[in-house]
């Protein structure tokens, strides 16, 4: 049996039933690992020793009695997520030697419910990209085609479910970021609601927006981990006071009746007609399940990508005034005083991508420009939020294409920052507006690439959201493909 | 309106980035290309709409004034770039 080929929940029995150990699951994905690594390079750094010590400790909690889903899988962590102890770079070399001095609360969740981290996932430096291209540290690529992105900015999480090299992992989204790689490289996704996940030991982009979610092979897997991370924190007083629902245990279910919305604005010229085609056979493969089906309108969908990116980067240029030199990471050689090694720390730790959205947010916040573009595009993320609440009067979830194309070739959009923008077309108006967003695998394009279906939903739907994930994932059988060897 | 130089170049110094020439010629073009792509915003009227700084409800969390973080300082020290026994050294600010 290869044991990293195993699912999410199919590994959980077998741990329950004892059929497995830890220790034997842990190993065959550290082999993994190391066969896989070299092509694909999911991860900037693989936390052998750890995961190990953890698997042991998960083996002897179990022999006590101990239970849980999560309680001995391996998974893995996006860089951008503080793991105690251990090296955590967001992806820039600005962090480069940066230790973790703590835990993050999503971290902390997944270790005290026994899983066993292996490692730290690469990413676009502070999480802004859309292809893992802008790591400061590797390239990774997608286990479908080597010569194509994974996806970003959680471009490692979602390849290390595609190549079998984690059964579970985190990722953020603050434009996209979970579910547009998910989408790249066949896997499932969830960006939470706004607030349903702590973002407490998440090294900030932006702080309106960032959300950490799940990625698995499978909805039940995502459904798990989401359900192990979410609810109240008091470390962040963004997180909301909810109680958390059983997800996986919510999955199965008939959505005869549920009334399903696709937007119009979401099927635009300059989409690849294969993707158009995948989902608008979901969509009637949903429809067959029993759900209704309404053309329904996001009139203001075009405003979004403007709106995000002023917003976006504005907060950013706020979050990251903090990498300074003085009392972590990076700091470039003394000389010419305090201002002088401000500016060259940053210069020297910063790529380019990074520069440029601080650049662009200090600008709408400048004096002169801060109503014409700052307040201008908060007032825009109103009138977004107000289209989808129009339309959640009478639908229960919406479903879109989760990105316009498959994943592209890397090195196909560095050189024009404005198009790797407009990739986030479809999922950027979620973030503005806080909702629940998924993305799953609905089929293939010419090229063998993967194709994602995006579900939305109401604040705090995310149980409806899976449901109806679930009942298509039952329906089909994408998530049954792997990538060749 | 196009951006210049000279802009960029007091946005960088708010932004305490040292930039090279090469760097502000390609960022000058750059954003003012952005920018104007989202020129669209412009036309939206918006006169009558509140701005939205968070999507969720939020009123202030308050706590007792008590300490609850077990003392972690020598973990907050650790990954200080120049460090002098409890202090962090920094470049003269004064001088």
């Amino acid at each position: 049996m290869d044991l990293h080929r195993l699912t999410f929940e199919r590994a959980a029995a077998l741990l329950a039933q004892k059929a497995i150990s830890s220790v034997e699951l842990t190993r065959a994905v550290l082999e993994r690992i190391r066969a896989t690594e070299p092509e694909i390079q999911s991860f900037i750094t693989v936390t052998e020793e750890v995961a190990l010590t953890q698997a042991h400790a998960a083996d002897a909690r179990r022999a006590r009695g101990d239970s849980g889903p999560l309680l001995g899988i391996p998974v893995g962590i996006k860089d951008i997520i503080l793991t105690k102890g251990i090296r955590t770079t967001a992806g820039s070399k600005i962090l480069g030697n940066f230790i973790a001095p703590y835990d993050a609360t999503v971290t902390r969740r997944l270790l005290d419910a026994g899983a066993v981290c292996v490692g730290k996932l690469n990413c676009d430096e502070f999480a802004m990209g859309s292809s893992t291209e802008n790591s400061a540290y590797q390239v990774t690529r997608n286990p479908w085609d080597r010569t194509r992105v994974p996806g970003g900015s959680s471009g490692g999480s979602a390849s290390a479910i595609a190549a079998q090299q984690a059964l579970g992992t985190l990722g953020t989204d603050t434009g996209g970021s979970i579910r547009q790689p998910a989408a790249c490289c066949g896997v499932v996704g969830i960006k939470p609601t706004y607030g349903r996940v702590s973002r407490y030991g998440v090294v900030a982009y932006a702080s309106s927006l960032d959300q950490v979610g799940p990625m698995a092979k499978t909805v039940t897997g995502c459904a798990h981990v989401l359900g192990t991370i979410a609810g109240h924190d008091a470390h962040d007083s963004t997180s909301a006071n909810r109680p958390v629902p059983d997800y996986a245990a919510g999955l199965n279910g008939s959505i005869k009746g549920l009334r399903v919305g696709i937007p119009r604005e979401y099927f635009v010229e300059g989409m690849a007609p294969d993707v158009e085609q995948a989902v608008r056979a979901a969509v009637r493969q949903l429809q067959q399940l029993g759900a209704v089906i309404s053309d329904v309108s996001l009139p203001h969908t075009q405003y979004a990508i403007p709106a995000y990116y002023l917003i976006a980067t504005a907060e950013a240029s706020s979050n990251l005034a903090r990498y300074d030199g003085i009392k972590y990471g990076l700091r470039a050689a003394e000389g010419e005083g305090l201002l002088g090694m401000y500016q060259r720390t940053r210069a020297a730790g910063f790529g380019a991508e990074v520069k440029r959205r601080i650049m662009l947010g200090t600008y709408a916040l400048s004096a002169g420009y801060y109503d014409a573009y700052y307040l201008k595009a908060q007032k825009v993320r109103t009138l977004i939020r107000r289209d989808f609440e129009q339309v959640f009067q009478s639908q229960d979830v919406i479903v879109t294409p989760t990105a316009p194309t498959t994943a592209f070739r890397i090195g196909e959009k560095t050189s024009d920052p404005l198009q790797m923008y407009l990739s986030d077309i479809f999922t950027i108006s979620i973030n503005l507006a806080g909702l629940p967003g998924l993305s799953m695998p609905c089929g293939f394009d010419a090229q063998g690439m993967p194709i994602g279906l995006q579900i939305v939903g109401r604040p705090f739907e995310e149980e409806r959201v899976l449901q109806a994930a679930y009942a298509y994932e039952q329906a089909s059988a994408w998530h049954d493909r792997w990538p060749t060897e | 309106m196009a951006l210049t130089r000279e802009e960029v170049r007091h946005i960088a110094l708010l932004a305490r980035l040292q930039l090279s020439d090469a760097e502000e010629v390609a960022i000058t073009e750059q954003l003012d290309h952005i920018l104007q792509h989202f020129e669209t915003l412009a036309a939206l009227d918006t006169s009558a709409v509140e701005p939205t700084a968070l999507v969720v409800d939020v009123t202030t969390a308050y706590r007792d004034d008590v300490v609850v973080n077990p003392p972690a300082a020598e973990a907050l020290r650790q990954n200080a770039p120049a460090r002098d026994g409890d202090f962090f050294k920094v470049p003269k600010i004064i001088e």
